[in-house]
């Protein structure tokens, strides 16, 4: 795990992005962490790349095209996975 | 075109009914600022507005029978009308005028209700027969021209626009919980139903009779893609067949005793118009269109293409980036609904335009890609259903690729991702619904902001079920092309496209829109034709392309489809924020109308002003809430006002 960011700060703040940009309103029953984000009808194309953005901002990593599937960003557990892969890998 | 408004069995007194209709008719100016006129004849009314289109000088509305039997007041036009009453002399009838009212007074007289059946024309109109004691309204088969109706305790009302019900004493505007979840799920309320609670729409193809206080509504025409029908001739039989029809259809919709002109958008269909138009009519064409800033919606390089290839006189409008937020309070006036899109307020402009160039009457290429199956969600289920039919196929989803290349969102998106977004699940495969599935989901995703007493109030109601009772009975043997051209012609059509991009925005400015490809026999030869033929592989319009290909340039004949968009929710924030926008979306303003959560509308204002890029839902949800919120305040708030002006 990254010195920098724990794997419960990066939850939160996935969790935060999701609920400020694809739900938008907190009194939403909290999103459970393997709920899918497209079955949810939360991200659409446009999302997919918001989501995309906000990772490599946030987390100061680098996405390669062929990371850019379902199996990594489809729901809150999958992002944190794959974002504390990347950040282990970098460390 | 005109205006029309009335009310039967009402029980108002003479100076009450007399005042009513007044105001009725006043509302509705726009739509025929040439002539006004009433009619009144026991507890029934009819008013009409007119804008004079045919027979100039002796086509007077309400129009009665040479017996002062029959009563009439009528919008729109039969452009069969000279082959109709030539027939009528033929069988004795006498004329008094050369204008289309009379030919549906005396078909009326011959063939009571069922003079609907032979009527070609965009109409709404309502007759009332002295005799029977019966009053009788009709609309055209595809939804071209409006009703609207309310019944309360004391009568009967009618009119062209909700905005001639909401004068009445008594009828209040309040927003329908339903229709705005089926707005927020398919972009328009399933008529009968309209955003105004307890105020209907009669259904297009329909007639309604009201008769010794009953009111029933009966369905006269349906589109029919019966497999059974099936045209089996070869292609250039029926693509000859085709230009035959498609040029008799627009030769009807020349006839007019102003001149006529035409919208071209550079597309396909606007271009097969003006191109027939042009063959029909050798004298010099006007042609008009909308152009945006934006690269992304503009398409003034194929309209300048297509005008000096046709040789037209071409007149643009520009639609800047902060036009739409301007005029928008104005199109949801003209709509009296909300929308999801913008796309209303440049057509809104464009019939400005057209107007002050002296024009009242505008032929255009709507109805094409509903009939002859140009949109890309038909290519989208398409593929889909091919994907579904060898899930564990590689190459099937690559297709994919081929969807939406104009949607920035989609360019460049994983094939993963792709297949995500697109995939058909095993039992989305029989559902009659397959093709718009996606978008209806897309789109319902924005209900994410309703408020908690609005879903309250909605509990587990299901849009989607609602219009699958509602299919036609044979649906389910149709061919899946046919299912979707059905969903778009039969609902989208009526339900946006002719009316919110269509009647409401071109009349707000006394401009009548003529459409060939809606012609009747051109809707039912089309439902003849072999899907393969309309969708040839994933060309699609292929049977229209083959008949019509000779008389467009190579470039707009072999365009793809390039869908009518304009600018949404950034047409509203930062340096294009309109002056109302702070008080239209404010908490306060947010909570009275009642609709909507006050927190995420907030959040979706930021990301909006934000976000350089938006997706579909963000889009559709800020125009939405929007629309919704100045639909309000227009005929909600400031209708109350106005009522209670009328009542001291």
């Amino acid at each position: 795990m990254s010195a920098q960011f724990s794997t419960k700060h990066v939850s939160t703040k996935v969790r935060e992005f999701i609920k400020d940009n694809f739900m938008f309103r907190d009194d939403r029953a909290d999103l459970a962490d393997g709920e899918s984000l497209l079955d949810a009808g939360l991200i659409d194309s446009t999302g997919i790349l918001e989501l995309v953005a906000f990772i490599e901002t946030e987390f100061s990593i680098q996405m390669a095209d062929t990371d850019i599937v379902p199996e990594n960003l489809d729901s809150v557990e999958t992002i944190v996975r794959y974002v504390d892969g990347k950040l282990e890998a970098a460390a | 075109m005109c205006g029309i408004a009335g009310f039967n069995a009402v029980s108002l007194s003479p100076e009450e009914q007399q005042l009513t209709l007044a105001r009725m008719v006043a509302s509705l100016d726009h739509r025929g600022p040439d002539e006004h006129g009433t009619f009144f004849d026991a507890n029934t009314g009819l008013g009409h507005t007119r804008l004079s289109i045919i027979d100039l000088a002796s086509g007077q509305q309400p129009m009665q029978s040479a017996d002062g039997e029959i009563c009439l007041t009528f919008n729109g036009e039969i452009f069969n009308y000279v082959e109709l009453r030539e027939a009528m002399i033929h069988r004795g009838h006498r004329f008094r005028t050369d204008s289309d009212t009379e030919v549906i007074l005396k078909l009326y007289e011959e063939k009571g209700v069922d003079c609907v059946d032979d009527f070609n024309g965009d109409f709404a109109f309502a007759i009332w027969d002295k005799r029977k004691q019966r009053l009788f309204a009709a609309r055209d088969r595809m939804g071209v021209r409006p009703f609207y109706y309310a019944r309360r305790p004391n009568g009967l009302f009618f009119a062209s626009e909700v905005k001639a019900l909401l004068v009445v004493p008594g009828i209040r505007a309040e927003l329908d919980p339903f229709a705005l979840d089926q707005i927020f799920t398919f972009w328009f309320p399933l008529a009968p139903r309209t955003p105004f609670k307890d105020i209907l729409e009669l259904p297009p193809a329909h007639v309604l009779i009201a008769e010794g206080g009953n009111v029933s509504i009966r369905r006269y025409w349906q589109q029919d893609f019966a497999d059974e029908a099936i045209d089996r001739r070869r292609e250039p039989a029926i693509a000859a067949e085709l230009r035959e029809l498609l040029t008799d259809a627009t030769r009807i919709r020349l006839r007019s005793d102003v001149p006529v002109g035409a919208y071209l958008s550079g597309g396909l269909d606007s271009s097969i118009v003006a191109a027939v138009t042009r063959q029909i009519k050798h004298d010099k064409l006007r042609t008009f269109s909308v152009t945006f800033e934006t690269p992304e919606f503009d398409e003034s390089a194929f309209q300048r293409e297509m005008a000096d290839a046709l040789g037209t006189e071409h007149t643009s409008v520009a639609c800047r980036a902060n036009d739409i937020g301007t005029m928008f309070p104005d199109v949801i006036g003209a709509t009296e609904r909300p929308i999801l899109r913008t796309a209303p307020a440049p057509l809104f402009r464009l019939s400005g335009m057209v107007r002050e160039q002296g024009y009242k009457v505008v032929l255009t290429g709507e109805g094409a890609d509903e009939v002859f199956a140009g949109y890309d969600i038909m290519k989208e289920a398409k593929i889909r259903r091919f994907c579904a039919g060898q899930p564990d196929s590689l190459r099937r989803p690559l297709l994919l690729q081929r969807l939406y290349p104009y949607l920035p969102g989609l360019k460049g998106q994983s094939q993963k991702y792709l297949e995500a977004f697109f995939r058909a699940r095993a039992d989305e495969v029989g559902d009659p619904l397959f093709s718009h599935l996606p978008r209806f989901r897309n789109t319902a995703g924005a209900k994410v902001f309703f408020s908690d007493d609005l879903r309250s109030t909605l509990g587990d109601y299901d849009a989607l079920d609602e219009l699958r009772q509602d299919l036609p009975r044979d649906f389910a043997r149709w061919h899946p092309l046919a299912q979707a051209q059905h969903l778009e012609t039969a609902y989208l059509l009526p339900g946006y496209i002719l009316s919110s991009q269509g009647d409401r925005v071109a009349m707000a400015h006394a401009v009548e829109g003529r459409f060939p490809f809606l012609d009747h026999r051109v809707v039912e030869f089309a439902a003849r034709i072999p899907a393969r033929m309309k969708m040839k592989g994933l060309r699609e319009k292929h049977i229209l392309r083959e008949a019509m290909a000779d008389l467009l340039p190579p470039a707009i004949g072999n365009r793809p489809k390039q869908p009518y968009r304009a600018p949404d929710a950034h047409s509203f924030v930062g340096a294009n924020a309109a002056p109302y926008l702070g008080q239209a979306l404010s908490e306060q303003a947010i909570a009275a109308a009642g609709a909507f959560n006050p927190r995420a509308v907030a959040k979706l204002q930021q990301k909006c002003s934000a976000a350089a890029n938006l997706g579909f839902r963000d889009n559709v949800a800020f125009v939405g809430i929007l629309s919704t919120q100045l639909w309000h305040e227009r005929f909600v708030q400031q209708g109350a006002s106005h009522q209670n002006l009328n009542a001291a």
